[in-house]
């Protein structure tokens, strides 16, 4: 069994270390001092297992977790975070809150050696990590993968998204990036005075419109600052001039 | 019969007057006089209302007898008014005293809640539950391998936590007090983050004797920690210099930063806030707290006034 440790601590690293060596079927493949470095070290060695730390220099545990298409199966460690432990009880994933004992270490590993199996991990982690995107940390900004490059996106820098089958388009000035999320996900997260779902396709950053013209029957466009036209459909529209205050 | 529908209707009507006069206005002195005589009042209104009504209407000589036994039993039926009016206000009275009491603690009840949730956060501001529980994670870790680490590593948080305990008792501290558990802080904080933190502390000797605020330096000093940890995966330097000028003592932090990242544009964090907010009160300004982000490095300087409190 294959395990990698992601903890920007040293020294909470080794205390991992530690514990595992009295479980010698486990072997740490990989050891990681940030999310990226994670990113990397999972898909290199398909780890069976990782232990997670939430809070990480540039991307934290989640928004690693969510650039990853298959998860392996995680323990979170935390330190305190209210936020994000009350979102593990809501979602019955385990979790370690440091410092903890070697028994408790020892009853997690034995929890995910039984059950971690029945369901995988992806659909365990789903709606988890759901609910911390609406986390006050990660609502202002949107961390995507292009060709194994990490980038954060500000949601300043967003001039709108287009629904592209499975996945959510992100357009900004540097270009655009796709994230497996849903338009619904991303309405709800975004602040609702600042982004318009002018379209089912589409959602709007409103600081970005330029001008709004009529386009065939009920329909209009939203013509945005880089010149492109974003479809308004009727119903959009009506929401558009409710948050523009026309 | 016409008498007492309108006798009785009457006094009803003066009595739902009265009760809304109560409701929307109750004196908090001299209550009882307030509704003695607005229940005279009204008692008068009424009976001098009904014989105007009843005089009117009785004009049929079938009546003629009624009248003057009217104004016989006038007196009696001022009495009678006045004492129906007068508890029905007092009922009133009664009625909305005690439903404005039980505003009054309702609301008491909320402010205390309100005072004990913000007593209960600052608490657990100062405590900084996260920083702890990864310093005993820290120490947990070095018990095995390193157990001199660990010991000194418990009596650098346990003196950290007793200055900050402290500090609250004290309106001022020491500049030279202040450095020392800033100091505690940031070994601690290198035990934790090992290579990746490294600290620079710059003092002129004038300015370890002069008083400032307490909650000031840790908070810009904590915030350019997260920062520069939590922002960048390098590397990481802090620089403190703390000098004194003519008319203010000025304490400037750097920190590195990624442009690029989000973070630094969603304001400059809580901890900054609370340091603005805090040197607001003291001196009234909205100045002495500056910061700028050049070169991905971020500056934060703060300058706190010379106070006649600085020298005891």
């Amino acid at each position: 069994m294959k395990i990698i440790i992601i903890d920007d601590e040293p020294l909470a690293r080794s205390i991992i270390k530690e514990y595992l060596q009295y479980q010698p079927e486990l072997e740490i493949v990989a050891e990681c001092n940030d999310g990226f470095e994670g990113v990397k070290a999972i898909q290199q060695f398909q780890p069976d297992l990782i232990f997670l730390d939430i809070q990480m220099p540039k991307i934290n545990g989640f928004e690693m977790l969510e650039l990853i298409e298959e998860p392996p199966a995680v323990i979170f460690t935390t330190a305190f975070d209210e936020y994000a432990m009350k979102a593990f009880e809501s979602h019955a994933v385990d979790y370690l809150l440091k410092p903890f004992s070697r028994d408790r270490f020892d009853k997690a590993i034995s929890k995910w050696s039984q059950a971690g199996k029945t369901i995988s991990s992806k659909e365990r982690l789903a709606p988890l990590l759901e609910s911390v995107s609406n986390s006050p940390t990660e609502q202002h900004r949107v961390v995507v993968k292009l060709s194994g490059k990490i980038r954060i996106i500000p949601v300043e820098d967003i001039h709108y998204l287009e629904a592209a089958d499975d996945y959510v388009k992100i357009h900004t000035k540097e270009g655009a990036f796709l994230k497996n999320k849903t338009m619904g996900h991303f309405e709800n997260v975004l602040n609702k005075n600042q982004f318009v779902r002018t379209h089912r396709s589409y959602l709007v950053n409103i600081t970005e419109i330029t001008r709004i013209d009529p386009y065939e029957k009920d329909n209009h466009l939203a013509i945005l600052k880089t010149g492109t036209r974003v479809p308004v459909s009727k119903t959009g529209y009506v929401k558009l001039k409710s948050v523009l205050g026309l | 019969m016409i008498d007492s529908v309108v006798t009785n209707g009457l006094l009803m009507g003066a009595c739902a007057i009265i009760s809304n006069i109560l409701r929307y206005y109750l004196p908090y002195s001299d209550r009882f006089f307030y509704v003695l005589i607005l229940s005279l009042i009204f008692s008068l209104l009424v009976n001098a209302l009904s014989k105007f009504i009843l005089n009117l209407s009785m004009t049929d000589p079938a009546y003629s007898n009624y009248i003057p036994f009217l104004a016989n039993a006038y007196l009696i039926r001022l009495g009678f008014a006045f004492l129906m009016i007068g508890c029905m206000a007092a009922i009133c009275v009664l009625w909305y005293t005690q439903e404005e009491e039980q505003e009054y603690r309702i609301r008491k009840t909320d402010a205390e809640k309100l005072s004990r949730d913000a007593e209960l956060y600052k608490l657990r501001q100062q405590l900084q539950p996260h920083f702890l529980f990864n310093s005993l994670n820290s120490i947990s870790a070095l018990i095995i391998t390193d157990p001199a680490q660990a010991r000194n590593m418990i009596h650098q948080l346990s003196d950290f936590l007793r200055t900050t305990l402290r500090k609250e008792e004290e309106q001022w501290v020491k500049m030279e007090e202040e450095l020392q558990s800033l100091e505690l802080y940031l070994e601690i904080e290198k035990v934790r983050f090992g290579h990746r933190l490294s600290t620079s502390i710059i003092k002129d000797e004038e300015s370890l004797q002069m008083l400032i605020p307490p909650m000031i330096l840790q908070p810009v000093v904590e915030n350019a920690i997260k920062f520069g940890l939590y922002d960048t995966t390098d590397a990481v330097t802090i620089y403190v210099s703390v000098l004194t000028e003519s008319d203010s003592l000025k304490v400037i932090v750097k920190n590195p930063y990624d442009p690029e990242t989000a973070s630094p544009r969603h304001g400059t964090g809580f901890g900054l806030n609370s340091v603005k907010r805090r040197l607001y009160l003291l001196f009234a300004r909205t100045d002495l707290v500056e910061t700028s982000a050049i070169d991905k490095v971020f500056t934060t300087i703060i300058n706190i006034p010379k106070h006649e409190n600085y020298h005891h």
